[in-house]
């Protein structure tokens, strides 16, 4: 008897629910949202994406200028440029950047573009942009949690950019903040109050990633539209699923390492920090291990890598093929090569740490795990080569970025494979080989995603396209501008160059790479000033940009091009359209495309 | 396939759902730090933890909790609002009486001048306080979560039965009780 009335109660609700939505979302036009419920307090998905992903530019831009900061120390290591004197002021006298500034200018560097840039900016524009778009529904299933997690990254942006005007500088120990560096305030200007700073930062961050993922999870798989089965998704949203999946699972083993580390900086517990002296003084501390730290820490370290990657690889996949005018090659194969990899990031976490002391023995299974990534990594890699092959291409900016993804995918992975044998990692670990490894893997590649997706979706985001000229210019720097700069590193790396040092001038063994480091410091400065040409591009195109005249103006078989040119809040001014097939119906029976609410025709067969 | 999608949609509210995947997520951290544990057990200077009494009446306390909770929603269903309301008090004056007995549960170890934290604490001890400081926040938002339950109840201008909103905090409410019960067996078995 009470079952049954629970049940009815459910489903009175869930009719109201939709009815409610309907009236709200279907005639948005007749009432006025004010400024700060559209554009600020906003719980519409799109508006949610665009947020992320205008403060994601925003600290690309800060990150970015950071790497340029450093390679003109890197590059000019004997040159004085005053006006970094006049504009930094202690942390670059006499012109020169110093110790501290440098370490704090790679260690915000990596923790801005790993997180703020790559991992909120991605996954949090395109997931909050494509899902409800992409699987038919109105909205996220909690708008306001979305727009928590939103504000959440705000917060921690806030925190975050704070930390960068402390007296004693940002944190600096490296965006892996391994104790006990930067456990000891005593051992480091940068581990003073600017890490307490990064840690409460941090903490926000995941509390802001958590609330997305759990989202996008019961958005992905609770409000797909009729006939919207998980094997008709496009393969944007199964990368994104995956994607929240891997972010939900793994951010809170970070988030219980931060906790701890706080605890050992703040309260003089002893988790991280053995017996130490800094400085001519003896700590208090006993007992405590070090490794314990790296172990939590790459155990979100490591999935974070495929959380930046898994929105890159199924955006270029949609791209590839709605531009190939093809189907996509191998459909469930793309599904269960992310499952795998999915599930292989959870396996690796202790590459990371095979000069830690780690038992031989151990590090033999994690250099087998690791090397099993090669295997879906390629499948991928084929798959997108033969959906390219013999294809109609269209060399739009997201097609010629997404092609640019597939190159740089291959090159970097390629790599892995030389850094996942425990044996080479011997020679390799610290070395310029890995910052060209992660670099061009899971950097470029994925902000080559990143570019792809914005170039492709502008439209749908702003109603206008982004200005092509200045497309391709950006597209072909940056693709020859990334070879030119994390290519020659290999080979430094290959001779045993270290990373994290300021200058080598005075080291025989790398004085003789001054040459190449200058090289690359002038190409990464091009390369920056053309990431500022997009940015301009970005802003110039919502205003001025040439208008989108037709809903569908790639003639792609995705729903969210169903929607009326700028969709209100609710996306479709009447009922959600059903789904019939797959997204990939293209050159299917001599029509170009067709689109997913299609219905199936008396003569073809159910996909 | 999706004639079986569809059926499941209208089984599980998907705010429920977002509650499984967010419990599936605490778990996780829970897992980080109690693995920590298992890992610093193994190593030097590794004190045997003595389990105050305190902690037992604690225990005890959250799982008088868990079945206020679940008489409140038994009590929502029948529509018995005054008793409802009054559980939902009960429940969360049980949270908080939780809390405040976990803090004199850690007042004891100072009584007996075991140190959780600063100079000559031991990562055991210190272990115990973080985990259990941790979940101490949990209960606090389960807390905080029946508080606007009961708000809302008392001040609705409509009447409503939805049954959701409760049953969301009371599998939360069950979720961060059988986590405390986990702790409490691990702690007591991994000393």
């Amino acid at each position: 008897m009470s079952s049954e009335t629970i049940s009815h109660g459910h489903a009175a609700e869930a009719s109201v629910h939709s009815h409610d939505s309907h009236e709200a979302h279907g005639h948005d036009h007749h009432h006025e949202e004010s400024f700060l419920t559209k554009y600020v307090f906003s719980t519409d998905h799109k508006m949610i994406g665009k947020q992320f992903l205008i403060t994601g530019i925003i600290w690309a831009i800060i990150g970015g200028l950071f790497s340029v900061l450093f390679r003109l120390q890197l590059g000019y290591p004997e040159t004085s440029f005053p006006v970094l004197e006049d504009l930094f002021g202690k942390w670059a006298a006499g012109g020169r950047i110093s110790n501290e500034f440098y370490y704090a200018l790679v260690t915000m560097h990596g923790t801005i573009l790993v997180f703020f840039v790559l991992t909120a900016g991605l996954s949090g524009t395109f997931a909050n942009i494509l899902i409800p778009l992409q699987i038919g529904a109105r909205d996220m299933a909690s708008g306001f949690l979305n727009m928590l997690s939103y504000w959440f990254f705000f917060l921690a942006s806030v925190v975050m950019f704070a930390s960068l005007f402390i007296q004693t500088g940002p944190a600096s120990g490296g965006w892996t903040v391994y104790p006990p560096l930067s456990a000891l305030g005593q051992a480091s200007e940068g581990s003073k109050l600017g890490m307490d700073f990064w840690l409460i930062s941090m903490a926000l961050f995941i509390v802001s990633s958590l609330l997305g993922g759990l989202n996008y999870i019961s958005t992905i798989l609770n409000l797909r539209t009729k006939g919207m089965s998980m094997t008709r998704m496009p393969l944007t949203m199964w990368a994104i699923f995956f994607t929240a999946v891997l972010g939900v699972l793994s951010f809170p083993v970070l988030l219980s390492g931060a906790v701890l580390l706080l605890f050992d900086r703040n309260l003089g517990t002893s988790f991280f920090l053995s017996e130490i002296v800094v400085k001519g003084e003896i700590l208090p501390n006993e007992g405590g291990s070090a490794i314990l730290f790296q172990h939590l820490f790459w155990f979100l370290g490591h999935p974070e890598v495929y959380i930046i990657l898994l929105p890159a690889l199924g955006m270029v996949s949609e791209i590839l093929s709605v531009n190939s005018r093809k189907p996509i090659f191998g459909y469930l194969a793309m599904v269960g090569s992310l499952f795998a990899i999915c599930i292989l990031a959870f396996l690796v976490w202790a590459h990371h740490m095979f000069v830690t002391g780690l038992n031989p023995f151990l590090g033999a299974f994690f250099v087998l795990l690791t090397l099993l990534i090669a295997v879906p990594s390629a499948i991928k890699v084929f798959n997108w080569l033969t959906t390219l092959w013999k294809g109609n291409i269209r060399f739009t900016p997201g097609m010629l970025f997404s092609i640019g993804f597939i190159s740089l995918f291959i090159s970097g992975g390629l790599t892995g494979i030389f850094l996942g044998n425990s044996t080479l990692d011997i020679h390799l670990h610290d070395t310029y080989f890995v910052v060209a490894h992660f670099h061009i893997v899971m950097g470029v590649a994925s902000f080559f995603g990143m570019f792809a997706g914005v170039y492709h979706w502008f439209p749908k985001m702003y109603g206008r396209f982004l200005n092509n000229t200045m497309a391709y210019i950006h597209f072909w720097v940056t693709m020859v501008g990334a070879y030119l700069i994390f290519w020659p590193m290999h080979y430094a790396g290959l001779a045993g160059m270290p990373r994290r040092y300021t200058d080598w001038s005075n080291w025989q063994s790398f004085n003789q790479f001054q040459d190449m480091n200058r090289f690359i410091s002038t190409v990464a400065m091009i390369v920056f000033a053309v990431q500022i040409l997009f940015v301009f591009n970005f802003f110039y195109s919502i205003f001025k940009g040439r208008k989108v005249t037709s809903t569908n103006p790639w003639g792609a078989n995705t729903l969210e091009w169903t929607t009326p040119i700028n969709p209100g809040h609710g996306n479709w001014p009447g009922d959600i359209p059903e789904v019939h097939r797959w997204p990939y119906d293209y050159g299917k029976d001599g029509r170009d495309f067709i689109p997913q609410v299609e219905p199936i025709g008396a003569d073809e067969s159910k996909h | 396939m999706s004639e079986a999608i569809s059926e499941q949609k209208r089984k599980i509210h998907p705010h429920k759902f977002t509650l499984w995947v967010a419990i599936g997520s605490i778990l996780m951290m829970f897992a980080g730090l109690t693995s920590a544990y298992i890992v610093k057990r193994s190593q030097a200077s590794w004190l045997m933890i003595e389990i105050p009494m305190m902690f037992w009446y604690s225990t005890a306390t959250i799982l008088a909790s868990s079945v206020t909770v679940q008489l409140a929603l038994k009590a929502l269903k029948k529509r018995e609002m005054i008793n409802y309301k009054r559980l939902l008090v009960v429940t969360a004056v049980l949270g908080v009486l939780f809390i405040v007995l976990q803090i004199a549960g850690f007042r004891q170890f100072a009584a007996q001048d075991i140190r959780l934290v600063g100079a000559g604490s031991n990562a055991s001890y210190s272990f115990l306080l973080a985990i259990s400081g941790l979940h101490g926040i949990h209960v606090l938002g389960g807390v905080v979560a029946l508080a606007v339950t009961v708000i809302r109840a008392l001040n609705s201008s409509t009447k409503s039965y939805s049954t959701v909103p409760l049953e969301i905090v009371a599998t939360y409410w069950h979720f961060v009780d059988a986590l405390w019960i986990y702790l409490f067996i691990f702690f007591t078995w991994m000393k």
